[in-house]
Parts: C-alpha cells; sequence; structure tokens
C-alpha cells in the first residue's frame, strides 16, 4: 500500500502544484478584497472565468490575423495574458462602483454585498455563456493550445521507488508566471505606497482616511489588482487544461475561498500557502483515497477529504494556518 | 411616512405586472388553424447545455417537417421549449406548468433521468405523453407508468453490450473504470462494469469524479499505475474530453471506452487529437449514412448554423413519433381535437415508425424493442465518428 | 389632498379593513374568472400582493392574523381551483411555503444568532432522505428488521423523526462552531454541506443506505385516513400546516428569553458571555431549532417529489436561501417571507412565464432573437439583474428588521405601580404591541 502511494508521489506532486498554483493566485483575490472590506466577493470565481475566455477570445483573434505563425509562442502569450489582465482589472473596478461601493455609502449591512455579488456572479455566467454561444455556437470553448510538449521525469532510474513524472510545457509556463506574479505582488503590497496604504486601510479603514488616504481610490486599486491576477490565473488555466466553460468560476470559486480560510483570510501568503497546500491535499485524495481505505471510499471522496482537514485545521487553529488570533475587545 | 415605503415595491411590482400583461396580449395571435403545443424539457442552460440544446433543435426542426401534414387537418403545431436546469425541483415545477398548459398535448424530453423520473409523475397523473431521447436509466420506465416512453436504449443493455465489445473484441483484461457520480455515469458504468466481471475482465479500479471540474490527473494517474488495457468513462463529453486528453498526457495510449455522454462533437473539440482510438457505445446510429439523415444534417447547419450531435437525430425522432401520434390521434378522433388521454395512448400504439436514427415501437412498459447499440470509435479527430458495429437487442 | 386622504386612511381601521377585504375579494374574483388563460399569473400575483398589503395595515393584530390566514388556506385555493393553472400554482405555492419554512430556520441562525451558515441545506436533505429511505423499499438493503416501504400513513411521525435527525446533525455541525468564528464559520459550514451532499451522493457502497447517484424513487404518498395524498393541492396544507407550525415557533422564540439571547449573542459575543448567556448552548439551540425547520420540510420535500437524490442539496441552493433571507431583511420575520415569496415566485413562475411569452413571440415571427440569447436561458441572468437593483435599492433588506420599541415611560409608570419582581404584566403587554 505505502509502496503503491510511494510510487504515484512524483506525478501527484506535479499535477497538485499546477491546481494548488491556480488556486492560490485566485485565493488572493478573495483575500485582498476580504481584507480590505470583509467581504467574500462571490463574483470573484467568475472575474477569473470571464478571464479565461478573453484569453481565448484574443488567442482566436491572434490566429484570425495569422499573427501566431510569425510570432513566438511564448510573445503571443505574454500580450494575451496581459491584455486579460488589463481588462478584468478594469471590470473588478467598475463592478466595485456599481455594486460595492453604493452599499458602503448607504452604511448597508455587510452581507447585503453578498446578494449584489452573487447577483453579479450569475450576470457574468450568462453574459459569457451568451457570447461564447453567439460566435462559436457551444460555450464550451476549447482554446488553441500554445504549449503542448510532454516533457518526462525519469526519476524512475535514480530512484526506483519512484514512478515517472509527465507533465506538459505548459506546466513550466503556469509555474513561472505565477510565481513571478506572487513575488510581484507581495513586493507590491510590502515594499511600495499604494501597497502601504492598502495595508494601511485593511488595518483600520477610518483611521487610515485620516491620514490623508483615499479609501476609495485604495479600494478600487484593491480590486485592480485582485481581479486582475485572478483574469490572468484564467488565461493561465486555459492554458494548461485547454477546456473552459462559464461554470468554472463557480467551482473554482468554492476551492479558492476555502483555500484563503485555510491559510487565514485577509493574508496574502496565508492565501498562497493554502491554494498550495489545497491543491496537493486533493491530488492527493484523488489518488490515493481508494488505496487507502481499501477501496471502500474512492476519490470521489476527496472534497470530503480535503473539507474535513479544513474543520480539522480550524479546529485547531481557529484563525487559519497564517491567522493572527484577533483579540477581540467590548 | 407608510406611502413612502410602497414605491420602490410598487414600482417593481407595476414592472412585472405590466410585462405580465403585455404577455396576454401578445399570445393572442388569431388565426384559422388551431394551435397544439408540444413542450421540449431539457437543461438548456447549465453544464449539459450542448446535448439539451441539441434535443430542443431536433424536435423543433421535426415540428418544421410536420407543418403541413397538420395544416391539411387544420391544425398547428408550436414547440414550447421549458428549461429544467437538469434540476428535479425546476423540472417537476414546470411540468406542473406545462400540465396546466391544456395545449400541450406532449412532451419530449429530459436529458438527465434524475429529472426525469420525478417530473414523469406529473406527465402521469395529467396523461401527458412524454417521449424521451435520452434517459437511459431503468429505473424509468420500470414503474410501469402509462405515460412515459423512450426511444433510447435502457443502461442495462447500453453497458452489457459495450462489455462484451470492449472484454471479446478488444480483448480487454484489466480495465479501470472512472464514472461522475451523476444517475447516467454511475448507472451505465455499474452496468458495464458487472458485465465484464461476468465475462472474465478483471477490474483495476472503479472511482468516481466530480461534475464540472476540469483536473482529473489525481483520478488518472491513479488508473496509469494500474496499467489497465482499457479505461472505460461513464458519464458525458465535458468531463470524458478531458479525461481522454489527460490521460493521453500521461502517456495511457491504451483504448479508451464511454457510453453515448461522449457522443457529441464536443468530445473531439475537447480532447484533439487525444480522441484517437476512442471507443463509444451509443443509442444513436450515423444517421449521415443515410440519404434523409444527409439532408437533416444539412437544414440543421442551415437553420442552426451548428452541425448536428448525436441526440439531434434523437430529438427529431421523439418530436416525430409525438406528432405522428397525435395526427393517428385526430384521425381517429374524426379532426376533432384529441385529449391528451388519446395521445398518450396513440404514443404508446405507434408501431414501426421509421425514425431518422431509429425504428421505434414501444413494448408495454414504454422501451423501444428497436433500440439498438452502436459502437463507434475515433479514427481521427473528426466528428461523426466510425461505426463499428450494431449490436441488436437479444430478449 | 391625497396625502390628506391618505393620511385618514391610514388612521382608519375600519376603512382598511374594508379596502383589505374588496381588494381581496376583486382578485380572487378576477383569479377565479381569468383561471383558464395564459395571463392567469397576473390575478394570482394580486392575490399573493394582498398579503403584503394586509402587513401594512393599521389593525389589529389578531385580526391580521386571522385575515391573512383565511386568504392563504381558503380564497387562494378556492379562487384558483377551477381551472387548468389549479396544480401549477399549487405547487409554487407547495415551494414558497417550503422555502419560507427554511428561510426561517436559516433565519434564526443567520439573523438572530448571527452565525453566517452557507450549507444550510444539507438539514433539508437530511429531512427528505430520511423520509425517503423508509418511505420507499430502499430501507431493506441496510436494515435487519422490519418491512419497507413503510405506510404512507407514518408520514406524519416521519415529519417530526425528520425534525429531530435534522437537529441532531445541526448539533453536531454545532461543534466547531464553537470554536470558530465570523466568515471562518462560514466556509465550516459550507464545507459541511458539501460533505453531507457527497456522502449520500456516494452511499452506495459499502452498505447502500442512500443508494448513491441512482437516488431513491418510489417514495409513498403521506395517506390520511387511508386518503392518499399526491397532488401538489392536497401538498400544499401539508406545507402550510408545517409553515403555521413554524411561524408559531419563530413568533414565539423571538421575544422569549432564548430569543434575545440569540440577538445579544449576535450583537456581541463576549458581552453576552459576560452577562450570563451560555455561549454554547445558545448556539447549539440556534443550530438545531433552524435545522429542525428544513428536516420537516425536506421531509414534505421527499413526499411531494417521490425521489430524492443529491443533486437538489447543492451548494447554489444553499446560497439561494441565503438569499432570500439577506434579501428579504436580516432578523426580520415578515421581511424573510418575503423575500422567499419573491426569490421562488420569480424563480419558478413569472421568469418561467416571461419566458415562454417571449419564445412564443420569436416563433411567431415577431421578435426575431439568434439561438444563443434564447429567452429561455435567460431565466439565471434577468434574476441576477433583479438580485443587485433589490440591494442596491433595498440596502436594509425588502422588509428591515425593527427592534421591538419600548415606551421607557410607560415601562417608569408600571414599575413604580406595581411591586419590584412582579412585572410579568408589563412583559406580556409589550410582547402584543409587536406585529
Amino acid at each position: 500500500m505505502l509502496q503503491h502511494i510511494i510510487q504515484l508521489l512524483p506525478q501527484v506532486l506535479v499535477d497538485g502544484i499546477t491546481l494548488g498554483f491556480v488556486y492560490a493566485v485566485v485565493a488572493i483575490g478573495y483575500t485582498m478584497v476580504y481584507g480590505i472590506l470583509e467581504l467574500i466577493n462571490f463574483a470573484h470565481g467568475d472575474i477569473f472565468m470571464t478571464g479565461a475566455f478573453i484569453g481565448s477570445g484574443f488567442l482566436f483573434l491572434f490566429i484570425s490575423l495569422g499573427l501566431m505563425s510569425s510570432l513566438p509562442a511564448l510573445l503571443v502569450f505574454l500580450i494575451v495574458i496581459i491584455l486579460s489582465a488589463m481588462i478584468t482589472g478594469g471590470m473588478g473596478v467598475a463592478i466595485e462602483r456599481v455594486a460595492y461601493r453604493p452599499l458602503r455609502k448607504r452604511n448597508a449591512p455587510k452581507l447585503i454585498a453578498l446578494i449584489t455579488s452573487i447577483g453579479i456572479s450569475f450576470i457574468l455566467e450568462d453574459l459569457v455563456r451568451f457570447i461564447a454561444e453567439w460566435k462559436t455556437g457551444n460555450y464550451i470553448v476549447t482554446a488553441p493550445s500554445l504549449f503542448n510538449h510532454t516533457f518526462t521525469i525519469d526519476i524512475h532510474s535514480i530512484m526506483p521507488f519512484f514512478n515517472n513524472a509527465k507533465f506538459q510545457s505548459s506546466f513550466i509556463v503556469v509555474l513561472v508566471v505565477t510565481i513571478i506574479m506572487l513575488i510581484g505582488l507581495d513586493l507590491f503590497v510590502n515594499k511600495t505606497k499604494w501597497g502601504m496604504a492598502m495595508r494601511a486601510v485593511a488595518q483600520d479603514r477610518e483611521t487610515a482616511s485620516l491620514m490623508t488616504i483615499n479609501v476609495n481610490r485604495v479600494i478600487s486599486v484593491t480590486f485592480f489588482v485582485g481581479s486582475a491576477l485572478g483574469g490572468a490565473t484564467g488565461v493561465l488555466f486555459m492554458l494548461q487544461y485547454g477546456t473552459i466553460d462559464p461554470y468554472i468560476g463557480f467551482i473554482l470559486g468554492i476551492k479558492a475561498f476555502t483555500a484563503a480560510v485555510l491559510g487565514g483570510i485577509g493574508n496574502i501568503r496565508g492565501a498562497m500557502f493554502g491554494g498550495l497546500m489545497l491543491g496537493l491535499i486533493e491530488m492527493f485524495a484523488a489518488a490515493n483515497l481508494s488505496t487507502l481505505t481499501g477501496g471502500l471510499f474512492g476519490s470521489e471522496y476527496k472534497d470530503v477529504f480535503a473539507f474535513i482537514i479544513l474543520i480539522l485545521v480550524l479546529i485547531f487553529k481557529p484563525e487559519g494556518l497564517f491567522g493572527k488570533a484577533t483579540i477581540e475587545k467590548v | 411616512m407608510k406611502l413612502k415605503r410602497f414605491i420602490p415595491l410598487m414600482a417593481v411590482l407595476a414592472l412585472v405586472v405590466g410585462l405580465l400583461a403585455g404577455c396576454g396580449s401578445g399570445s393572442s395571435s388569431g388565426k384559422s388553424l388551431k394551435v397544439i403545443k408540444i413542450a421540449t424539457q431539457t437543461p438548456l442552460s447549465g453544464g449539459s447545455a450542448t446535448l439539451g440544446n441539441a434535443i430542443k433543435l431536433g424536435a423543433q426542426l421535426s415540428v418544421q417537417d410536420y407543418k403541413a401534414k397538420f395544416a391539411k387537418l387544420g391544425y398547428k403545431v408550436v414547440l414550447a421549449p421549458y428549461d429544467d436546469m437538469a434540476d428535479p425541483k425546476k423540472g417537476v415545477s414546470n411540468a406542473q406548468d406545462i400540465a396546466s398548459d391544456n395545449s400541450i398535448l406532449g412532451i419530449v424530453g429530459h436529458l438527465n433521468s434524475g429529472v426525469a423520473i420525478p417530473s414523469s409523475s406529473v406527465y402521469e397523473q395529467n396523461h401527458i405523453a412524454m417521449v424521451s431521447p435520452a434517459n437511459t436509466a431503468v429505473e424509468l420506465t420500470e414503474r410501469g407508468l402509462k405515460s412515459v416512453n423512450r426511444i433510447c436504449a435502457r443502461d442495462d443493455f447500453q453497458g452489457p453490450a459495450g462489455a462484451n465489445y470492449a472484454v471479446k473484441t478488444l480483448k480487454a483484461k484489466k480495465i479501470f473504470i472512472i464514472q461522475d457520480k451523476t444517475a447516467y455515469g454511475s448507472g451505465l458504468a455499474s452496468a458495464f462494469r458487472d458485465e465484464a466481471k461476468k465475462l472474465g475482465a478483471k477490474i483495476v479500479g472503479y472511482e468516481g469524479i466530480t461534475v464540472g471540474e476540469k483536473d482529473f490527473s489525481g483520478v488518472i494517474s491513479q488508473a496509469a499505475a494500474t496499467k489497465p488495457d482499457l479505461l472505460y468513462f461513464g458519464g458525458v463529453y465535458a468531463e470524458g474530453g478531458l479525461i481522454i486528453k489527460q490521460a493521453r498526457q500521461q502517456g495511457m495510449n491504451m483504448p479508451i471506452m464511454g457510453g453515448d455522454g461522449l457522443d457529441s462533437s464536443s468530445t473531439v473539440s475537447i480532447a484533439g487529437p487525444a480522441v484517437k482510438n476512442v471507443y463509444f457505445s451509443t443509442v444513436v446510429g450515423d444517421v449521415t449514412k443515410t440519404e434523409a439523415g444527409r439532408k437533416f444534417a444539412a437544414d440543421y447547419k442551415k437553420q442552426f448554423g451548428k452541425d448536428i450531435e448525436g441526440y439531434s437525430a434523437y430529438g427529431y425522432d421523439c418530436g416525430g413519433v409525438l406528432q405522428q401520434a397525435i395526427l393517428n390521434a385526430i384521425k381517429k378522433n374524426g379532426g376533432k381535437l384529441p385529449t391528451r388521454a388519446n395521445v398518450e395512448t396513440a404514443v404508446r400504439d405507434i408501431h414501426n415508425y421509421d425514425g431518422l436514427a431509429t425504428k421505434v415501437d414501444f413494448d408495454n412498459k414504454g422501451d423501444n424493442k428497436y433500440a439498438k447499440i452502436y459502437i463507434y470509435k475515433f479514427d481521427k479527430a473528426s466528428y461523426p465518428a466510425t461505426e463499428m458495429t450494431e449490436i441488436q437487442k437479444t430478449k | 389632498m391625497v396625502k390628506e386622504w391618505f393620511h385618514k386612511f391610514s388612521q382608519s381601521s375600519r376603512a382598511q379593513l374594508f379596502f383589505i377585504i374588496t381588494y381581496v375579494l376583486v382578485t380572487c374574483l378576477g383569479l377565479y374568472l381569468l383561471e383558464d388563460s395564459a395571463s392567469a399569473i397576473f390575478p394570482f400575483l394580486l392575490v399573493l400582493l394582498s398579503l403584503l398589503i394586509l402587513y401594512y395595515m393599521k389593525i389589529n393584530v389578531k385580526l391580521k392574523w386571522a385575515i391573512g390566514f383565511i386568504i392563504i388556506a381558503v380564497m387562494i385555493p378556492l379562487s384558483a381551483s377551477q381551472g387548468s393553472n389549479f396544480q401549477a400554482f399549487m405547487d409554487v405555492g407547495t415551494l414558497v411555503l417550503i422555502y419560507v419554512a427554511m428561510s426561517l430556520g436559516l433565519n434564526i441562525v443567520v439573523g438572530f444568532a448571527g452565525l453566517l451558515d452557507l450549507g444550510f441545506i444539507a438539514f433539508f436533505a437530511v429531512g427528505a432522505y430520511t423520509y425517503g429511505i423508509f418511505g420507499s423499499k430502499q430501507a431493506n438493503h441496510f436494515m435487519p428488521f422490519g418491512h419497507y416501504p413503510l405506510p404512507g400513513d407514518t408520514f406524519w411521525i416521519f415529519i417530526f423523526v425528520g425534525a429531530i435527525i435534522a437537529a441532531i446533525f445541526g448539533i453536531l455541525l454545532g461543534i466547531p462552531v464553537l470554536r470558530v468564528r465570523g466568515d471562518y464559520l462560514a466556509i465550516v459550514t459550507l464545507g459541511f454541506g458539501e460533505i453531507i451532499r457527497i456522502v449520500f451522493n456516494n452511499m452506495d457502497h459499502p452498505i447502500n443506505i442512500t443508494n448513491g447517484s441512482m437516488g431513491i424513487s418510489q417514495i409513498q404518498p403521506p395517506r390520511i385516513f387511508g386518503y392518499p395524498i399526491d397532488t401538489p393541492s392536497e401538498f400544499y396544507y401539508v406545507a402550510l400546516f408545517i409553515f403555521i407550525l413554524v411561524i408559531y415557533v419563530v413568533k414565539h422564540l423571538e421575544n422569549s428569553k432564548l430569543g434575545r439571547s440569540w440577538k445579544a449573542v449576535r450583537d456581541n459575543e463576549i458581552a453576552a458571555q459576560a452577562m450570563g448567556i451560555p455561549l454554547v448552548k445558545t448556539k447549539l439551540a440556534a443550530f438545531a431549532i433552524g435545522a429542525s425547520f428544513s428536516g420537516m420540510m425536506g421531509t414534505v420535500f421527499a413526499a411531494k417529489q417521490m425521489f430524492v437524490d443529491a443533486t437538489s442539496f447543492t451548494y447554489l441552493e444553499s446560497t439561494m436561501i441565503l438569499v432570500m433571507v439577506i434579501l428579504g431583511g436580516m432578523g426580520s420575520v415578515p421581511g424573510v417571507i418575503l423575500g422567499a415569496a419573491v426569490v421562488i415566485i420569480l424563480n419558478n413562475q413569472v421568469l418561467t412565464d416571461l419566458s415562454n411569452w417571449m419564445t412564443s413571440l420569436s416563433t411567431a415571427g415577431i421578435l426575431n432573437v439568434p439561438d444563443a440569447l434564447s429567452p429561455s436561458k435567460m431565466q439565471r441572468f434577468i434574476f441576477g439583474i433583479l438580485l443587485v437593483v433589490f440591494a442596491l435599492y433595498r440596502t436594509q433588506g425588502l422588509i428591515p428588521h425593527k427592534n421591538k420599541k419600548v415606551d421607557a415611560e410607560r415601562l417608569k409608570r408600571e414599575a413604580a405601580a406595581e411591586p419590584p419582581y412582579g412585572n410579568s404584566e408589563a412583559k406580556t403587554n409589550l410582547e402584543g404591541s409587536d406585529s
């Protein structure tokens, strides 16, 4: 049994890291908004989805313009991902303007923003579906693949108790780009003026506004950065898995939100770690659950497994792995 | 003070009321032809909408083709599409709506057995004939309802037929099975598993996945480790296409097999070149082999701008069966509008209806005696696939 | 002029009583006459509107309840009963009652006790499966004794069995909750809801308890005195019975000691604890009572559908119930009822009718829409827009929660008039003033 699990380990690690990175970047979007507004932005998963569709739209456009043959794939990819990120970032700002800011102005209860975010998420899903179905005749869109060279890590010949792991070249792209994004974000939040303003607003909005910080603009910037990251991850997702539909955002959104909580919501490094961990747990469970339980519980229980781990973590560490315990004063 | 509170509410209500008032006036377009409606109830939004929409469009085309026949008798058939969202609650509530519209005499639907089973209880109470193009769950017709019919084959025929082909023709000894944990996928997969076991193959794994996800590499690496001769997938194209693709990426080059859920152009577009060496059993024959079928495909393309799906022809045939039955009932009734109960019996009495995809003749449970299973193979990345063999019901 | 007239009207309870009775009679007559046409929904909605108008009337509270009850239990079914739309309306009515009861349950958890729950549908599933398993042949697969399906007469017991089992699950969920707070709680409940759904969807092996993803079919219809209940109009009364029970419980709990401790915990946990409110017990009670409402309606749902499978209990359903509660106005009982009714009627009646109407227009050639924009696919989209609009214009919910106003002067007077510790009379007086 153990031997079987060890055999699979390299492949599980490769796949888990891919999925985990996607979760991590989307989770950051949740965590950033939550950190500042204490709002679960349900529409964030759908911004991720929209990013994937915008990215594939650009790819199709480039193909029809004949740019693909004249430009290297990597350059095309960079153009696409930056354009998509800019557009989804703008969308995030617009959504905040339309759906959240009026509520803040009117001093509405925090949970009412949940309703607008669910509403926005329905609207986005259907809007994207309309456009995709209108243009392609089918809302399940398969994007042209840019990087599909398969590599094999020949770990078996070095350590014979491992099986070989295989991955696509898109895996490397996903890995490199997310790491760049994560480091960039970390620098942005911790080293720049805007980052400092964001942290200030997250800590205490009123005091921050007294310190000449334009709170509304900081919130806009937060939504822009979070949504741009989400959109860019959408493009990566499309690249890695090839097929997208308007409902990926909903399913991935739940997972990413879970990851954000696992790491301690409001904490950016926590979200990174939580996402990675959730991806690995899920992949491990999918590959090994039935071996572990002797066939009683198969991989269909992988989400149960992940949620049980989450609940256990929260029972022993109620603020998430990286969250700080807040002392509540009366 | 109270007035102020009423204003926004009243405004919203006035809007709704206004829209609905328009609804009343809009539908009264007087014509000399008497209107009969047939409904379709399939998922038009959500994850399996490609298939649901294909059924609806097929039925729509059949309504057009029957137009002249009905006009001769002084009737006009109108299609009323309903969206069941693949949700049992919505399906039942739509069914009640359908029941309340007296001009609806029959239903083409559903796609999901989980929706069809509760909704059909409502149809039964109201004697609305249902002709299903796609519900393969055994349970549906086993309840002995008079109104429920299907033209497709049942799981307990399709699964074993697939297993037979896999074990006897493809010589699979070790089979790994993945299923999508829906009523359709697990029904098919368990029927396949039982028969394959009986035929002497070894089932090296039986795993479930979550519908709607995109990354199945966990299950696939588990499957790859067992080195099976054949991978079987019970489920539909959205996940099936990805499983095929991801399995090939992990170097699993053995044949992959599935059920009629893979019978869609989307399988090819999702899986891409990886789709080679994929087999599937389906209840739908290759319609483009016949002249009528080619015409159907061309009409469909012209009308809706899409290529046909496997279920398009089935939707077309269901619409055809239903309308033929209504015609029969009208004739029997001396040209007068038949009741729902008349149509219900007329549907069950359909004999040797020559459809596009299948011949139709219902037995006393409402199953199609002529339902056949076809095995297809993707030789190249294009749809439709090539037909390998057809299997007749032995019963 | 109009304002003055309105003011007069709002002061006179007799005029209002007259108005509401005329209104109900006229709209019911409209429903009765229009019943067979496609626009029957129009008077149907107007009749339902009378309940809302009734809520805003300034008349005796008991009379209000009585009129409301008559409208729901007699007038609507009676005036709808003549036409072909009858069962369809009653089906929507049943669904409304089911969801209203569930939203009231969730309102206890979210609105009163302030515990955000994203997995509330799990309790509904528990109730539905409880009756589903024993009301069909399913129980034969694992029960060592007894003969199944149990006869439909046992349904009435199962309503309470479902409530109790759901309450037990509520307490189970509550245990981790004791440590986790705020939005962390939301994710724990979400996880719980998903775990329940996935487990129900997979429990066909090793022991076949729920028949896995194939679902449980052929559930026995309930029977009363040998008479089977199997049409929506009959289920309407079953649901109504439970609804009245739920309303009774909620109304009594809201201002009881427990109800006040919930609100105290919601507003400030630590302060509440300092005032001697047992935190654990209070929170668990909220979960258990809220869950039991859902459990009861779950059994009705299973009996009505005659089929249960896990696809009815997804995470989306949980959020929809949450939407009903927040949209209606958290903590406000009439608000939550309105919220649930609006969401269900919109989704199951109004938007479906609207899309049918637009489809008929486009088949008649008046409207030309591409297939991708086919109106039958647009329900979610319209619903999304309505949600945003509602939330932006009614930020406190449709009927905001009002804290009971206490007249300080009167309290003082009464306290002065009575000896200390004997102010029970004052309390009952206060309860009467709440609507």
